[in-house]
């Protein structure tokens, strides 16, 4: 196998805020030693929580599928369990998603960008009587939902947005909007203009400048800002 | 201090597959149900699955669920019910294409049906050669199905308690289950959840092992919690290690790269399954496959500087075809073992995968035990059921193929979610009362956390438990380590109960919380090691070195004296073992007559 650093010391500083306990939020120092084998960021936070057992954080699937360990990561948000250590300067920053309320340490409270996610109805919609099989669809037709219903609902994108900052009860954000166009785009959907309907609004779509934040910050490679494109884009000729 | 109630007719424990496919079915019923959930839905373990989900669709060429039902009962190693086998494969279609009109993506052939892949054991004919039946997305399956079903859920407007854990079982003296009690994670806060009818789909276990595909979360609180409630647990010495985890890391690589194509080679380039199922070779069931890997590794022919591992090998497929059927494991090479399979093949080594055992059900979904009279092996438990992982229906007997869990979660979520439906519109009734002590054992569980002094650390006791998992218990199995095994476990039993922890915080303790999967853990663990010690036989997963074969035991599986199901249950300090006989007889076909299992 390549890429297996040696045993090493790791330092870091820790956003820590209980609010059970602490009047304020404050920068803890702290490092760990690792094992060659332990590579992912996710690695080194576990092996904290041994040495100190009230450093919270989310995970779950620790393989970048399940969304739990967003954070950010020396100033970027990322998954803690797709990050390599080794690329990171230290100490590691690491603080919780900004924009978003603080429940304690690196976990913050996700329901305004679910808020979000549910106001774009994100289910299939169809008024047919469903067929006895499968209803049909190319591969080409299929291929279309490519790139967008891989999103995991981290929210690196919508917390690294800086429209959804100003505006996270308003606007719907990246994760959102590319929900949107994923339904918008599977051609077994029949609602395209009431979902565009629901977008038309000052702040619901277009409060996206087309910053490019969110496409740096998501950990799956997906381009939220190229779907938002699209969905203006349907827009505008549905207008003409 | 009073403890809030909360009353609804249902309540689901768990929003992976299971739950959600069973939250379907009562929303659109239209009772009042909650969902509770350790993790936002979509984070729940089912998001990992890869490979895809088994429907005879034939949509690539004929196929038929009564082959699949024989793959099944031969996979199972005919410790799996056969009318629960029946059952699950004949519904197959139906709940496939369910999930199609609820938007899964799943991969299109030309003619724009669903996209089906070979997987292992899976054979058309009974047995002849490997047939197309698994209904794939990618390889992102489970991500696309939980997705769709989390989206379904909303469009239904099913409630759920995002971040709450539940703790224990309430059942009253009469043996009825009236929900259970939990903790909201945020606040610390705990509620009684009271309920007409509880089902659990709290997932596997696979965490009890050190070595694991599994999520963290992946810690059987479904199985304590109906252990400490008097519910017995099936066939727990059955787990099956999955032939291609990354070696060190753990993570999986799906069955269906070899289902596209992918060889396993030894050190010296060998296509090794050549030997060890001529047939299927390296499409072979995933306990053939993992036992042939451990003894191509422990007979020297493994690679790498320690020669721990074997090379899963795609390297001979187009770069196209890895690129549109296996980007997600493309990724996870590239992540996980620091290769480019497009280039290099894959170190992988089996690794703990999915746990065949559970809360005994039927394949009605309900939750049946033996009655105390002995009177009845399977007397449904009122109020009380199961589906998924956590459950034992049992389809999967030995040995699990792939592909038929997530069809198991399917077929079993609606059916214990339509059981519970139809009771609670049988027999409309107001709330049984809870009993007094109903909120008892978990606050003591929570106390005794807080007041705890010079205890162990939950780390440390996981840790150990793990090793001895993985040591005493793993691929291959001795005696005299089983045996060791049983009195290393009682051990570190007596060292969880007296776990430590120093944050005492009650705003989102997760410290707290691992400390209280662990004592779920270490009931899974147990009840794993006293079945595995007491089965004297070898049967699809379980393989022991005592095992002796001959011609009436082929392969080491002695029908005459264990062709039957353990129930292992927890008794105060102590536990026991009882046995049930395994169902033979399928719903509407003939029986699948015992054979000898080869590939
Ligand atoms: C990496 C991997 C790949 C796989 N690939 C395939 C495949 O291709 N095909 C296939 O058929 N099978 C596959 N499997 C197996 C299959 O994915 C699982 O068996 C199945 O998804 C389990 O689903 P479930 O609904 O039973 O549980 P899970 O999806 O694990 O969900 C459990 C739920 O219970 C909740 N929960 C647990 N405890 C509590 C508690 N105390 N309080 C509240 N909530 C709780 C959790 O929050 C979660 O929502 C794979 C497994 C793994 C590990
Ligand atoms: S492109 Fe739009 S959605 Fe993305 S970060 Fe910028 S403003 Fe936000
Ligand atoms: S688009 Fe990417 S960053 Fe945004 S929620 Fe989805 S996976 Fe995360
Ligand atoms: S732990 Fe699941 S995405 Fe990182």
């Amino acid at each position: 196998m390549t890429n297996t650093a040696q045993k090493r010391m790791v330092q870091f500083r820790i956003y820590r805020y209980d609010p059970d306990q602490d009047a304020k939020p404050y920068m803890q120092d702290i490092s760990v030693e690792l094992e060659s084998t332990e590579r992912k960021l996710l690695d080194a936070i576990v092996k904290l929580k041994v040495q100190d057992d009230s450093i919270s954080f989310r995970r779950s699937c620790r393989e970048g599928v399940c969304g739990s360990d967003a954070m950010n990561i020396n100033g970027k948000n990322g998954l803690a369990c797709l990050t390599e250590i080794d690329t990171l300067k230290q100490p590691i920053v690491l603080r919780p998603l900004p924009g978003l309320p603080v429940i304690r340490d690196l976990i913050v409270d996700m329901t305004q960008f679910f808020k979000q996610y549910h106001s774009i109805k994100p289910y299939l919609i169809n008024h047919d009587h469903p067929p006895e099989r499968e209803r049909l669809q190319s591969p080409e037709e299929r291929e279309e939902l490519n790139g967008l219903y891989e999103c995991i609902l981290c929210a690196c994108c919508s917390t690294a947005c800086p429209s959804f900052w100003w505006n996270p009860d308003k606007f719907v954000g990246p994760a959102g909007l590319l929900a949107a166009y994923r339904f918008i785009a599977d051609t077994r959907d029949q609602a395209t203009n009431e979902r565009l309907d629901n977008l038309e609004d000052p702040y619901r779509l277009f409060r996206c400048h087309t910053i490019m934040n969110c496409v740096d910050a998501c950990p799956k490679g997906l381009n939220p800002t190229k779907a938002i494109g699209k969905i203006k884009e349907i827009m505008v000729r549905r207008m003409v | 201090m009073t403890i809030p109630i909360r009353k609804f007719d249902a309540i689901i424990v768990g929003a992976g597959g299971a739950g959600l496919r069973a939250a379907i079915q009562l929303s659109e019923a239209g009772l009042k149900t909650a969902v509770l959930t350790k993790v936002f839905p979509t984070r729940s373990h089912t998001v990992a699955a890869q490979g895809g989900v088994a429907a005879s669709l034939g949509n690539s060429e004929e196929d038929h669920w009564h082959w699949h039902m024989y793959d099944t009962v031969k996979g199972s190693d005919w410790l799996g019910d056969q009318d629960a086998i029946e059952f699950m494969c004949r519904e197959a279609n139906e709940v496939v294409v369910e999930l199609e009109h609820y938007g899964m993506p799943f991969d299109r052939l030309d003619n724009g049906r669903i996209y089906q892949r070979p997987f292992g054991g899976h054979m058309s004919n009974f047995g002849e050669k490997p047939v197309r039946r698994s209904c794939a997305a990618a390889d992102r399956t489970g991500h696309a199905m939980l997705h769709a079903m989390y989206q379904r859920n909303i469009k239904v407007n099913t409630q759920f308690f995002v971040e709450w854990m539940a703790l224990d079982l309430i059942r009253d003296a009469e043996g009825e289950v009236l929900g259970v009690t939990a903790m909201d994670m945020e606040t610390g806060e705990v509620a009684m959840f009271h309920a007409k009818a509880t089902i659990f789909a709290t997932g596997g276990a696979g965490r009890i092992y050190y070595s694991s595909t599994n999520a963290f979360i992946n810690t059987g609180d479904g199985l304590g919690m109906a252990a400490r409630a008097g519910i017995p647990l099936e066939d727990m010495e059955f787990w099956q290690f999955h032939p291609t985890g990354v070696a060190g890391a753990g993570v999986l690589i799906t069955e269906g790269v070899r289902g596209e194509g992918g060889i396993l080679r030894n050190s010296s380039g060998e296509r090794f399954m050549e030997r060890y199922a001529p047939n299927a070779k390296d499409l072979a069931s995933r306990d053939v496959v993992s036992r042939a890997m451990v003894t191509e590794i422990n007979e020297g022919r493994g690679c790498g500087p320690e020669r721990d591992f074997v090379l899963l090998d795609i390297t001979h497929l187009d770069p196209k075809t890895i690129m549109q059927r296996l980007p997600g494991i493309r990724e996870i090479a590239i992540q996980f073992a620091g290769v480019d399979c497009i280039k290099d093949p894959i170190p992988v080594v089996p690794t703990c995968h999915y746990q065949m055992g559970g809360i005994p059900t039927n394949y009605l979904g309900q939750v049946v035990m033996p009655t105390s009279s002995g009177s009845q092996t399977n007397a449904p438990v009122p109020g009380f059921y199961a589906a998924g992982e956590c459950a034992c229906a049992s389809v999967h007997g030995a040995n699990r193929l792939g592909t038929n869990s997530l069809l198991d979660l399917l077929v079993f979520g609606k059916s214990a979610g339509a059981s519970a439906v139809e009771y609670l519109k049988q027999a409309p009734r107001a709330h049984k009362p809870l009993p007094q002590e109903a909120i008892d054992r978990s606050l003591a569980r929570l106390d005794r956390l807080n007041t705890q002094k010079d205890g162990a650390s939950v780390h440390e006791s996981r840790l150990a438990m793990q090793r001895a998992m993985q040591n005493h218990c793993g691929v291959f199995r001795f005696s005299d380590k089983l045996k060791q095994g049983v009195e290393r476990i009682v051990d570190i039993e007596r060292q969880i109960a007296a776990t430590e922890i120093q944050d005492k915080s009650q705003v989102f303790n997760t410290a707290r919380l691992e400390a209280l999967e662990l004592d779920n853990m270490i009931e899974v663990a147990k009840a794993t090691m006293v079945s595995a010690e007491a089965r004297k036989e070898s049967r699809g997963a379980h393989v022991r070195d005592d095992a002796i074969d001959s011609a009436e035991r082929p392969n080491g599986r002695d029908d005459k004296n264990w062709l039957k199901h353990s129930l292992w249950f927890k008794d105060g300090n102590g536990n026991r073992l009882e046995y049930k006989p395994v169902v033979m007889s399928p719903l509407t076909v003939e029986t699948i007559e015992l054979k000898t299992r080869a590939y």
